[in-house]
């Protein structure tokens, strides 16, 4: 049995899922535009002052676009008796958890920082800062998507796992956010950003390299209770 | 961990002292079962009797909260209660993409063994169209494609018409013949030409 044909089948079934329901996939960014256009309204619409805020706000609304989308990841899998397969399969769960993150992060994280420029743009965010902005969104919505599916795999069991999964992940997502927006900062006065973006990437590979650890642990632990 | 029984044959599963406590209820203690190659094991009790709970602490899916231990099991096939058929891919993708991580084999093999499930024609048709006991035969195709030599099957004739029932039970002797064996959970009894242990769990209980 050829485990690599197995992570392959995972990562083709779990694209085929979510890009037959394009609804969902559009949600997180039609909630990111809505969100964005608010602002405007709300600060008024002067490019000064909405260009100052404008990497915190875009890098906040990510955050919860984010958190909204990987509430979802595990569920329907577990209430079909997918996970339970999943445990039993002789594959280690560790790298079974992989197609759910990778699939997560493609079709939530990178199609965002993909768009996110355009959303700068609305906000005045200056052109050169746009490289920063894309690029932090893309490492740190990787991130983001590891610590939310350790939080997706421990409520998943629950009923009402909504605002559980926002206050366990949240604390673990604000070093994700500090140096994000930091980074986009560091672009906007000038400043070279590619600290930031270096601790970004540091963090996503501690993030890759010991979620699934803690996703399969948790999704051990919902199974089982 | 003994490899064969004492009639020789080699020892798929062996629990020793198994016991579930639920609600403050003991529903079955002190519970050995072993089970061997070739043999056809049902698993009775009435509604509560703790059937399921018993069949995912066997297939290493409740790893808390119960007594005893599953001292040896070989790979298994394990089929709850999901059955694990996602609506929005075929029957085919179902299969083929499978989460229980067995290489089912090309395309042919799976329209083969969908069609002996009675899904012929359906091969293509999202599973979300399919009434629910097609759904489950979905699930149940896997029957015909796994290799693993333990099946632990829980209810697997629910919504099941009666020629998919025999076809079904035909399948679980033929696997048997073939030197696997099976543990499953069904209120109906199996009219089979091959010898059926029968345990009952009322009989352990309390």
């Amino acid at each position: 049995m050829a485990g690599e044909g197995f992570y392959r089948a995972m990562l083709r079934r779990q694209l085929a899922l979510s890009l037959r329901r394009p609804v969902q996939l559009f949600n997180a960014l039609l909630f990111f535009a809505l969100v964005i256009v608010l602002f405007p309204l709300g600060l008024g619409p002067s490019p000064e002052t909405l260009g100052e805020f404008a990497p915190g706000i875009l890098w906040i609304v990510a955050l919860l676009a984010n958190m909204l989308g990987v509430e979802t990841l595990f569920r329907s899998d577990f209430e079909d008796g997918s996970v339970d397969q999943l445990l039993l399969a002789p594959q280690p769960l560790y790298f079974s958890v992989m197609p759910y993150l990778l699939t997560q992060w493609l079709l939530a994280g990178v199609l965002l920082a993909l768009v996110s420029p355009l959303f700068g743009l609305m906000l005045g965010l200056p052109v050169g800062a746009m490289g920063a902005l894309a690029a932090s969104l893309l490492l740190g919505s990787g991130v983001m998507s590891v610590l939310g599916a350790i939080g997706a795999a421990l409520t998943v069991g629950l009923r009402r796992g909504g605002m559980l999964i926002a206050l366990l992940v949240t604390p673990f997502y604000m070093p994700v956010l500090i140096f994000g927006s930091g980074a986009v900062q560091a672009a906007v006065t000038g400043v070279d950003s590619s600290p930031y973006l270096a601790l970004l990437a540091a963090m996503l590979c501690l993030a890759v390299a010991l979620g699934p650890l803690a996703i399969a642990a948790a999704l051990r632990i919902s199974v089982d209770s | 961990m003994p490899s064969t029984s004492d009639a020789g044959a080699r020892v798929l599963l062996d629990a020793r002292g198994m016991g579930v406590e639920r609600g403050g209820r003991q529903l079955f203690h002190a519970l050995d079962i072993t089970v061997c190659a070739g043999e056809l094991v049902h698993l009775r009790g009435a509604n509560g009797a703790g059937k399921t709970t018993l069949m995912r602490v066997l297939a290493g899916l409740s790893r808390f909260g119960f007594d005893g231990e599953v001292a040896h099991r070989e790979r298994c096939l394990f089929l709850g209660h999901h059955s694990a058929v996602k609506p929005l891919l075929t029957p085919r993708e179902n299969l083929r993409w499978h989460p229980a991580g067995e290489r089912f084999g090309d395309d042919a093999t799976i329209d083969e063994a969908l069609a002996a499930v009675g899904l012929y024609g359906y091969e293509d048709t999202p599973a979300a169209q399919l009434s629910a006991g097609q759904q489950r035969r979905v699930n149940l195709a896997r029957l015909y494609l796994s290799r693993q030599p333990l099946w632990l099957l829980d209810e697997p004739f629910t919504a099941i018409d009666v020629q998919g029932v025999a076809r079904l039970q035909a399948r679980l002797v033929q696997h048997c013949r073939d030197g696997g064996a099976v543990l499953f959970t069904s209120h109906q009894s199996l009219d089979a030409d091959v010898a059926v242990r029968t345990l009952d769990l009322e009989a352990v209980a309390y």
